[in-house]
């Protein structure tokens, strides 16, 4: 085992490239998907906010910062893999193929959000978000030993944040990750801030990613806001779990440049210049400074690009603001395979009194 | 036929449908090679491999946790819990996720899984082993507790347990695993779960329990017909959801009930069955539902279980303080 976690970067701040590594290659139109699906998270992103603020959306978890990681897992992962997300993943499921509009519908309060109506085929396997920290970690297991059970040529992609990687769960799932050597790749968003705790707070580990050695697995660190780095990661390290060389944590180092939620305020315990500064790096400018350098993309091809994402986004918002809510008595429907028949006392009640009420369910 | 224990009827369900279903996986601490601490897993890793019963890591999180993942993927994990007193690390994944994860995709996840656990006292176990805190489970909207009081309802039942669409809590009476044997066929014939099951018919009180304590309810029961008082006895079986239509159907021809149960008294699952009594079954009552109970203490070390458990004279104590209503 390596005595120290090596890290990765690719297309630096200043967005230059500084590995010209031979297996390195990426063409033009790779970079431009890659540039326009963390636009596009992030004109969601945006979108959701003000949603939030005129009343329209419930409470939001936004992933302002960490677009490079959602695009770059969203793209290096299979279709027949598996995304086990927490709850700042929007690039990585929507390219997935989940809908904008599901996305909306669960912050929104419905149920119907998780479900991927009208998704992608590649996402139906896929892991609702999960809210509770750290949870998913042996979710994820179960997935990859069913995976490895069934000797298919799978891998379960299970997303966490610094916060989580200091509860039990994650310990005990990358202890039995390593165990079975399942085909599971662990990826840290490490964005340094958990709620209101920072990260020197959270652990007086080094890294996270070193982690990965008590349970025998390697762990290495790339930088979270290079996407060119992170779809390299985190497709070698995919591949290598589907090709049965055993599991991996990636501890991805970005920076969380919104509050925690839109119920959160950040300046309570943090200072304002601090983030200003991590401004610097932010993912989308650095390869939009590269695509400009390189002149594989003009001025006005970007604005074209931005008014793209914005009528998609708009596109969705209107979906789901036009999505009237589920009837009172859904929260029955799929409590279990069949309603007990003890249960239907208890939905007959619910029907009666908005039968009783003039209009209804709403 | 077989004529045997309650654990040997867990087995023996537990081996047909691995038998029967590719897709069964059981999973747990030492239920591999050692068989499972009380053996309920004997011989099953000899006869279908290490991959399909797992040895786990020391790690209740973890084995909740995977068995979820498990059967988002179509597998039906059945987790073994050593003790239920091991199992509250495991609520997490229990009620945050097991039961929830089909309502929270309407139906697009779902969690066909088992969670099987020895409780309760009577067996002179170490601390933490000998609790019963079904009423804990009971309270979760999503899942299915169940509780076996025989050899053959364990098989029958567990047998559901496995081939039921949504989690299943199976709760195993450890004081009755092999404290009478049966004679139970291996016919892989599943026992319809939602129900109670009536042990014996009686016109003057009823008897509501479930798990060991219908040992001594049976008993019970006995002795009052020796002196001339005919006790119907419940067996609940299925804790969550409850069967009421078969409680109020015997209360209206008795008038008269008495829950028996091993848990702590308040807020446990003869709260919520004499909760309902009170209010679908009050005009049958001619006297108060009385309860046995453990006592809202700590269960104790087991130099004082016995004065915890209720006993044989308690039931027809409570059973007499019912029948002095006119």
């Amino acid at each position: 085992m390596s005595e120290s976690i090596t890290y990765y970067q690719i297309l630096n701040h200043q967005s230059r490239i500084i590995d010209e590594s031979d297996d390195y290659q990426v063409d033009n139109q790779t970079l431009l998907d890659f540039y326009q699906q963390m636009l596009l998270t992030r004109s969601f992103d945006q979108k959701a906010i003000s949603l939030q603020r005129t009343g329209r959306l419930g409470t939001y978890a936004s992933s302002l910062g960490q677009e490079a990681i959602g695009t770059a897992l969203g793209n290096a992962m299979q279709g027949q893999d598996v995304l086990i997300p927490t709850y700042r993943e929007y690039g990585a499921q929507l390219a997935r193929g989940v809908k904008m509009n599901s996305l909306l519908l669960y912050w929104g309060g419905d149920e119907r959000g998780m479900a991927f109506e009208g998704g992608a085929v590649e996402c139906m396997q896929d892991m609702p978000i999960c809210v509770p920290i750290g949870t998913q970690t042996c979710h994820a297991v179960g997935i990859a030993y069913a995976m490895k059970l069934r000797q298919e040529k799978r891998v379960a992609v299970c997303v966490l944040g610094d916060g989580a990687t200091s509860k039990g769960d994650f310990y005990e799932a990358v202890n039995a990750a390593g165990v079975w050597q399942l085909p599971i790749v662990f990826v840290i968003a490490n964005n340094q801030w958990a709620i209101s705790l920072p990260r020197d707070m959270q652990s007086s580990a080094p890294s996270l990613a070193q982690k990965a050695w008590a349970g025998g697995i390697p762990g290495e660190q790339v930088d979270g806001n290079d996407v060119l780095a992170c779809y390299e990661r985190f497709h070698k390290a995919i591949q290598q779990a589907r090709d049965r060389q055993g599991p991996r944590v990636i501890e991805a180092l970005t920076f969380r440049l919104s509050d925690h939620t839109t119920a959160d305020d950040a300046s309570r315990y943090r200072e304002d210049s601090l983030v200003e500064k991590q401004w610097q790096y932010d993912p989308i400018k650095r390869l939009k400074n590269y695509l400009l350098t390189e002149q594989v993309i003009s001025v006005q091809q970007l604005e074209v690009l931005q008014s793209q994402c914005n009528d998609e986004v708009n596109h969705a918002v209107n979906e789901y603001l036009s999505t009237p809510a589920m009837a009172a008595t859904s929260m029955f429907d799929h409590l279990y395979a069949e309603l007990p028949t003890t249960m239907q006392i208890q939905r007959d009640e619910i029907e009666r009194r908005i039968n009783a009420k003039p209009g209804g369910s709403r | 036929m077989n004529n045997i224990t309650l654990i040997e009827a867990v087995n023996q369900a537990l081996a047909y449908e691995m038998q029967h279903d590719q897709d069964v996986v059981l999973l747990g601490e030492d239920i591999g090679i050692n068989g499972g601490v009380f053996r309920a897993t004997v011989d099953l890793q000899q006869q279908f491999g290490d991959q399909r019963v797992i040895d786990t890591p020391l790690a209740e999180t973890l084995i909740a946790g995977m068995a979820i993942g498990m059967a988002t993927q179509g597998l039906k994990p059945i987790a073994e819990f050593q003790f239920m007193g091991f199992i509250y690390s495991a609520l997490d994944n229990i009620l945050n996720h097991a039961s929830r994860l089909r309502n929270r995709t309407r139906g697009r996840l779902t969690c066909p899984m088992v969670i099987r656990a020895p409780y309760g006292g009577g067996i002179r176990a170490p601390e933490h082993h000998s609790e019963s805190t079904e009423a804990l489970f009971a309270h979760i909207p999503g899942i299915r507790v169940v509780i076996p009081s025989s050899p053959s309802r364990a098989y029958g039942l567990l047998l559901a347990a496995i081939r039921d669409p949504d989690p299943v809590l199976f709760l195993e009476p450890k004081r009755i695993y092999r404290l009478q044997k049966e004679d139970v066929e291996n016919n892989g014939q599943a026992l319809p779960l939602d129900v109670c099951y009536l042990l014996r018919e009686g016109n003057d009180i009823t008897l509501v329990s479930w798990g060991a304590m219908l040992y001594e309810t049976l008993q019970a029961a006995e002795q009052l017909a020796e002196q001339g008082i005919y006790a119907e006895v419940i067996d609940l079986a299925t804790i969550k959801p409850i069967d009421m239509s078969t409680i109020l159907s015997s209360v209206e021809k008795t008038g008269r009930c008495v829950i028996i149960h091993e848990a702590a008294r308040t807020g446990g699952v003869g709260a919520e069955i004499a909760a309902q009594l009170a209010e679908t079954g009050l005009t049958y009552l001619l006297a108060p539902v009385q309860r046995v109970t453990g006592y809202d203490t700590v269960m104790p070390l087991f130099r004082l279980e016995n004065h915890y458990i209720p006993d044989v004279s308690r039931i027809i104590n409570a059973a007499r303080t019912a029948l002095e209503y006119a």
